[in-house]
């Protein structure tokens, strides 16, 4: 499953894309939600290892609209909440995302994305 | 005793495609175990397994941990493979996150220094360079063994990766052979990324001496001795 919070660690990875390779560009999805136990000092822990912006972005674009578009100073329960659905429980089944430097696109099936490059493509 | 991760799901075909835990898995398996408490209490966020094969290391490290404790990333150039540790991952009811890549490499900028847990029992066996390319190129089982000059080729690739990955209190553990050169890939570690390491466990099995080597940044505490930070 492609869920957000590994969405937002994937960048592009083409030989000499090295700028604007980050955040994929979703395209095409089909989306599932899956719950997933919820744990609140995980999801605290997590927030300075996200990108916030990319995060909400790739949220829109799964139509999910529920979070700020700032990373708040203080997070409280219900915000937590929604950070974890949001992080965790959107699963991309298939589709593909999309680099907006190089335009190389990364096909996702069965909720696994495939990230295999052409030799030509190797850095 | 930590129960081995259900695979029963996995089907004759997977496993002709998908490397089949054997005792070097088992071995990376007991050395997780005998961490499990020193583990627990670094409370890894972001854990990374390169060459999941079936899932079985990354699902053992889930039930160490907890599924929600941790992110558990797994990568593999194989797309049997991913498939598997998806499934294994849900067979075990620990959430496994795959993506089909090379190594690391689409994770590299994202987890700069932010990888708690690493994890590699990489293709070791020492074949020609050639085969070890092929096995890469073709990303099927081969891929899971065949290790190049000194069974080192693919490993070496990832060593240069993992300064970069490792966490501040970051541990990586690799599967290696005797064969492999193992004090050279630890003074290697040291001098080139100044990671130290240990031995953890190691075992004869069949005509393979394996080894666990735990490297990170300073000195680590086991459960049972001090740390020498």
């Amino acid at each position: 499953m492609v869920r957000l919070i590994t969405h937002n660690l994937l960048a592009c990875h083409v030989k000499g894309c090295t700028t604007n390779n980050f955040p994929l560009v979703f395209q095409d999805v089909q989306v599932e939600l899956q719950e997933a136990e919820f744990n609140p000092d995980f999801i605290r822990n997590m927030l300075s290892r996200l990108e916030w912006t990319a995060l909400v972005n790739a949220a829109k674009q799964v139509g999910d609209t529920s979070l700020p578009p700032e990373q708040p100073d203080m997070m409280d329960d219900e915000l937590l909440q929604k950070l974890h659905h949001v992080l965790m429980e959107i699963h991309v089944t298939d589709g593909a995302m999309v680099c907006q430097n190089c335009n190389h696109i990364y096909p996702i099936s069965n909720g696994i994305p495939n990230m295999l490059l052409a030799e030509h493509e190797i850095g | 005793m930590i129960p081995t991760p259900d695979l029963s799901h996995l089907t004759r075909h997977d496993l002709e495609q998908v490397y089949d835990p054997a005792e070097d898995t088992f071995l990376l398996l007991d050395a997780l175990e005998q961490e499990a408490e020193a583990l627990r209490k670094e409370c890894p966020l972001i854990c990374l397994e390169v060459g999941s094969g079936s899932g079985c290391v990354s699902a053992f490290l889930g039930k160490i941990l907890g599924q929600s404790s941790s992110l558990y990333l797994c990568t593999d150039i194989n797309k049997h493979a991913t498939r598997c540790t998806l499934a294994t991952g849900k067979k075990n009811k620990i959430p496994l996150d795959p993506v089909t890549c090379p190594l690391a490499r689409p994770l590299l900028s994202r987890l700069h220094h932010a990888v708690d847990v690493l994890l590699f029992n990489p293709p070791y066996v020492p074949t020609d360079t050639d085969e070890a390319s092929s096995a890469q190129s073709s990303a099927d089982i081969a891929g899971s063994w065949a290790g190049g000059a000194d069974g080192m080729e693919i490993t070496n690739r990832l060593l240069q990766d993992v300064e970069c990955l490792l966490s501040p209190r970051g541990r990586f553990y690799l599967v290696a052979l005797k064969q492999n050169d193992v004090p050279s890939i630890r003074s290697k570690m040291l001098e080139d990324f100044g990671l130290t390491s240990q031995i953890v466990i190691e075992r004869r099995a069949g005509r393979e001496f394996l080894l666990i080597i735990r490297f990170a940044r300073t000195a680590v505490a086991d459960s049972g001795s001090k740390s020498t930070s």
